[in-house]
């Protein structure tokens, strides 16, 4: 009788069938591959719109485009790829790997985890279907502006509930992070042992949890403003549109890191396994994470530059901002120092690890550049800011996302992904990623301003080598689909610890990770 | 494909040179205000910095990935952590940093210098157009001025932008009426908009000021060439965000006198100018006589929406959903189109138009949809 039981209860947990199986998973490495899978799916989406954009701006004049339409892509593309791609990517990550690496057997609320992915696909349904209600979707920018998001028709009521959900998506797997990593990890495994995408991840799980309400609060103002008469951002009703700014910002530029420091923490576990050599400066490591989380939070008005602050106000944020450069230049240090004297190899992770570091640094000081106050104002809504952010999310975030990948897929599938496929990949996106976003800085000096769908003729080179490059990103992203299905469905058998040097104890697992791992927990010396 | 090819080489030849060489493709254009100059310094300053630690510290990621590989049998060493090389990491770029807040900080005190102007003008952002009233102020142009208005609308012809006509000089950076300022003269300008927020922008002048519905900025700048200066429309204000430049033309004092004087003339009541735009259908303001056409209106802005029924604009002619607004009486309508109501902005989105002409526009449409 006692074996029939086990039999079944093994039965039941080890092979849910069909469709249920992801609707009613309560597992981490099932919810991380559906939040991978999603946050791939918006990706698409999120770059069609987009080449949409790189299509209309080929060349001067209007030819594909009307102007409003031209506006809901530009908004929509970073609405979708910031709360669509980038930040349930990282939480697929989350998923599958801190549970791995702290050695706990799964998430703390792994219903409550199910349900925070569950939240995310009727979010993005009403992020994409905003674009065939009458009046479209919002063509307010990415930042929702007021008074001009007051204005928009009803894409806008369904791209502030989305957000609404995604933030409460957010919220709850921050709570789950937060609570597996403080109570879950494996004996001898103290806060100063994790491994650093555990610390990156722990921070910005406190991250999360601060500021998304606060963008949800900016939102619901909105909404209100539009439905019910309230006059938050209405001089007439003695409210101020910058008031909008304020909230959305000191939401907005925790956010920036929300989106890159579990990058950081990516990129801490790639360049040591392929280096062969312990992480350089691992405590500064955790202290510059920490630094740059709580300067993110007295930074905010240094998007706002021009909305006519008090020259001590201006002084402020950009002493500040300036201070961010410290402790990301430890950081950029600490990696170079870590490669040093290494013993190398490039495969496919650390190669866009190193990319990373070397594009990611450019993205760097342009928003040195940016912080610069005088400078700022001048470039402020041009080009040059989005090359700036470009370079930190995509060739950061996203960059590191593709490390990560190709660092765990072995982990995650038991075959080795194909290494010419992969390296065919990084060359191709690290070539059309400058090609697409490096002419951009000459566009922002000369002049020309960001969210337009037409430009002046002087522009006119620049704009068709960034969309020919735009294509050839987009483009290249299929190489990716092609090696890691191909890695799913078959390919070399993966080792336990397909990487020299790599440390963590998913290594100490086999490869594929079994569906259920650490149910004793391993011991840290 | 070669055309594209010496594109690629002239790009990368433009950053192995010099980024902001004489030319203004690559950098910021050329300066031609003394805040604008300080700007251009700044920037030349921080970019070389940042040039040189760059360098540096990946010429050392480099020689590291050519020289500590395992393919040319370099064996790893084991160092973790260096106290002293990481406080001197910490502490020299802080030192760098407070190098570059010194000039930047006497540059924001500079900018925000807005006192004792020679002129001041109010710049309002509508969708999508830019007014300028001057102002009476009490500079050492006092009175020169005053009163003067002036709408700037966007020149380019419809046929050049949908491509039905070659593109001109000044494609999408021409307006119908320039603002005319004088030279070597601190002009003030102050900025507020009449929907959404604008900014106003002139790179050369080294200005971008948010425009913020219900508030005014300020700002300044001193010309010291004559000549045009474009910008355009920073912060995005909806469809046509694109299309609503800032021109600028800089004259001598003397000439700056005569063109106050002839267009104060022309501001008298009498003969209001007629600011009529070349894009988006807008009319004359209100003061412009002559009889108030409902149906020009109609055509020229409110067909937009309401001649199909989009974003929930009841469509003209559709005598359903007329029927219950028109119980509402025509001054509850009438004031719903001044003021904007649930989607619908306020004139329907043309602030030059008058309360008069908005009622006619209201009284054409509930005339071909009762």
């Amino acid at each position: 009788m006692e074996a029939v039981h086990g039999h079944d209860h093994s039965h039941d947990h080890h092979h849910p069938t069909g469709l249920t199986r992801w609707l009613m998973t309560t597992n981490h490495k099932d919810i991380g591959t559906l939040y991978l899978w999603f946050s791939f799916a918006m990706f698409i989406t999120g770059g069609l719109l987009a080449l949409g954009i790189r299509a209309e701006l080929f060349k001067p004049g209007m030819q594909l485009w009307q102007p409003e339409f031209f506006n809901q892509l530009t908004t929509m593309h970073g609405l979708i790829m910031v709360f669509g791609a980038i930040m349930p990517a990282f939480v697929g990550f989350a998923n599958w790997q801190i549970p791995l690496m702290i050695g706990a057997s799964d998430m703390a609320f792994a219903r409550m985890n199910n349900f925070s992915f569950w939240l995310l696909p009727p979010a993005a349904a009403l992020l994409v279907t905003s674009f065939f209600v009458p009046g479209g979707a919002t063509g307010a920018g990415w930042t929702l502006y007021a008074p001009l998001s007051v204005q928009q028709g009803m894409g806008m009521d369904l791209a502030i509930f989305a957000v609404h959900i995604m933030g409460a998506s957010s919220i709850m797997g921050s709570i789950n992070i937060i609570t597996t990593i403080l109570n879950m990890r494996a004996p001898g495994m103290t806060l100063m042992k994790m491994p650093l995408f555990v610390w990156t991840w722990l921070i910005t799980a406190y991250l999360l949890i601060a500021v998304m309400p606060v963008l949800a609060g900016a939102v619901t103002m909105l909404l209100t403003d539009r439905h019910f008469d309230t006059h938050f951002f209405n001089a007439a009703g003695g409210g101020d549109p910058v008031l909008y700014q304020h909230v959305f910002w000191f939401f907005g530029h925790p956010e920036v890191y929300i989106m890159i420091l579990p990058a950081f923490g990516i990129v801490s576990q790639v360049i040591p396994a392929f280096a062969r050599k312990p992480l350089f400066g691992y405590a500064s490591m955790v202290y510059a994470t920490a630094s740059i989380a709580i300067l993110s939070f007295i930074v905010w008005a240094h998007h706002m530059f021009v909305v006519g602050m008090p020259a001590a106000g201006q002084l402020f944020f950009m002493y500040a901002t300036m201070l961010i450069a410290v402790p990301t230049g430890v950081k950029v240090f600490n990696w170079v120092a870590t490669m040093w004297k290494g013993s190398m190899t490039f495969e496919t992770p650390m190669l866009f690890s190193v990319g990373f570091l070397f594009v990611f640094s450019m993205g760097g000081f342009t928003g040195l550049v940016c912080a610069i106050t005088p400078i700022d104002i001048q470039i402020q809504d041009t080009y040059y800011v989005v090359a700036h952010f470009h370079y930190v999310l995509v060739a950061g975030s996203l960059f590191a996302l593709f490390s990560g990948t190709y660092f765990w897929l072995p982990k995650w599938t038991g075959h080795m992904y194909d290494e010419k496929l992969g390296k065919l990949h990084f060359w191709c996106s690290m070539i059309f990623f400058n090609l697409t976003f490096f002419v951009m800085h000459f566009l922002g000096l000369a002049g020309m301003p960001r969210r337009v769908p037409d430009y002046a003729t002087q522009f006119a080179d620049f704009n068709m080598i960034a969309s020919i490059g735009a294509f050839g990103f987009g483009l290249s992203q299929l190489i990716f689909l092609w090696c890691v299905i191909k890695c799913i469905k078959g390919g070399e058998k993966a080792p336990a610890k397909p990487w020299e040097g790599a440390d963590s104890l998913e290594w100490t697992l086999p490869s594929p990770a079994p569906y259920h791992s650490f149910e004793t927990p391993p011991i840290v010396k | 494909m070669s055309k594209l090819l010496s594109m690629i080489a002239l790009a990368t030849s433009a950053l192995a040179t010099n980024a902001y060489a004489a030319t203004s493709k690559y950098g910021l254009p050329d300066p031609e205000s003394p805040i604008a100059r300080e700007i251009y310094s700044l920037h030349t300053l921080i970019l070389w910095i940042c040039v040189v630690i760059f360098v540096l510290v990946f010429g050392m990621m480099f020689i590291s990935i050519f020289k500590h590989r395992k393919s040319v049998g370099h064996k790893a060493a084991h160092f973790h952590e260096n106290t002293t090389v990481e406080v001197i990491w910490t502490v020299i770029p802080f030192v760098i940093l407070m190098g570059m807040a010194y000039p930047a900080t006497k540059t924001i005190i500079d900018m925000k210098d807005t006192s004792n102007p020679d002129l001041t003008i109010k710049a309002t952002g509508y969708q999508w157009k830019w007014g300028y009233d001057y102002l009476k102020g009490e500079g050492s142009l006092a009175g020169v001025s005053d009163g003067i208005t002036v709408y700037a609308s966007l020149a380019t012809p419809m046929d050049q932008i949908y491509e039905n006509a070659p593109k001109s000089e000044n494609y999408l950076l021409e307006v119908d009426n320039e603002l005319v300022v004088p030279i070597n003269k601190k002009i003030r300008i102050l900025t507020t908009a009449a929907d959404v927020i604008h900014a106003w922008w002139v790179p050369a002048f080294g200005v971008k000021q948010d425009a913020i519905p219900g508030f005014i900025r300020d700002t300044w700048f001193l010309v010291e060439k004559p000549g045009v200066y474009r910008g355009q429309c920073a912060e995005l204000c909806g469809k046509e965000h694109g299309f609503m430049p800032i021109v600028v033309r800089a004259v001598d004092e003397a000439e700056f006198k005569d063109w106050a004087a002839k267009n104060k003339s022309a501001a008298a009541p009498a003969d209001a100018p007629m600011q009529v735009a070349a894009a988006g259908g807008t009319s004359a303001p209100a003061a412009a006589a002559g009889p108030v056409d409902g149906k020009k209106t109609y055509d020229g802005l409110c067909a937009a929406c309401h001649g199909a029924g989009i974003a929930g604009a009841p469509k003209v002619g559709d005598k359903g959903a007329w029927a219950t607004r028109i119980a509402q009486g025509e001054g509850t309508l009438v004031d719903h189109a001044i003021k904007g109501i649930r989607t619908m902005p306020a004139k329907g989105g043309n602030p030059a138009l008058s309360d008069a002409e908005v009622k006619a526009a209201v009284d054409h449409m509930v005339e071909l949809s009762k």
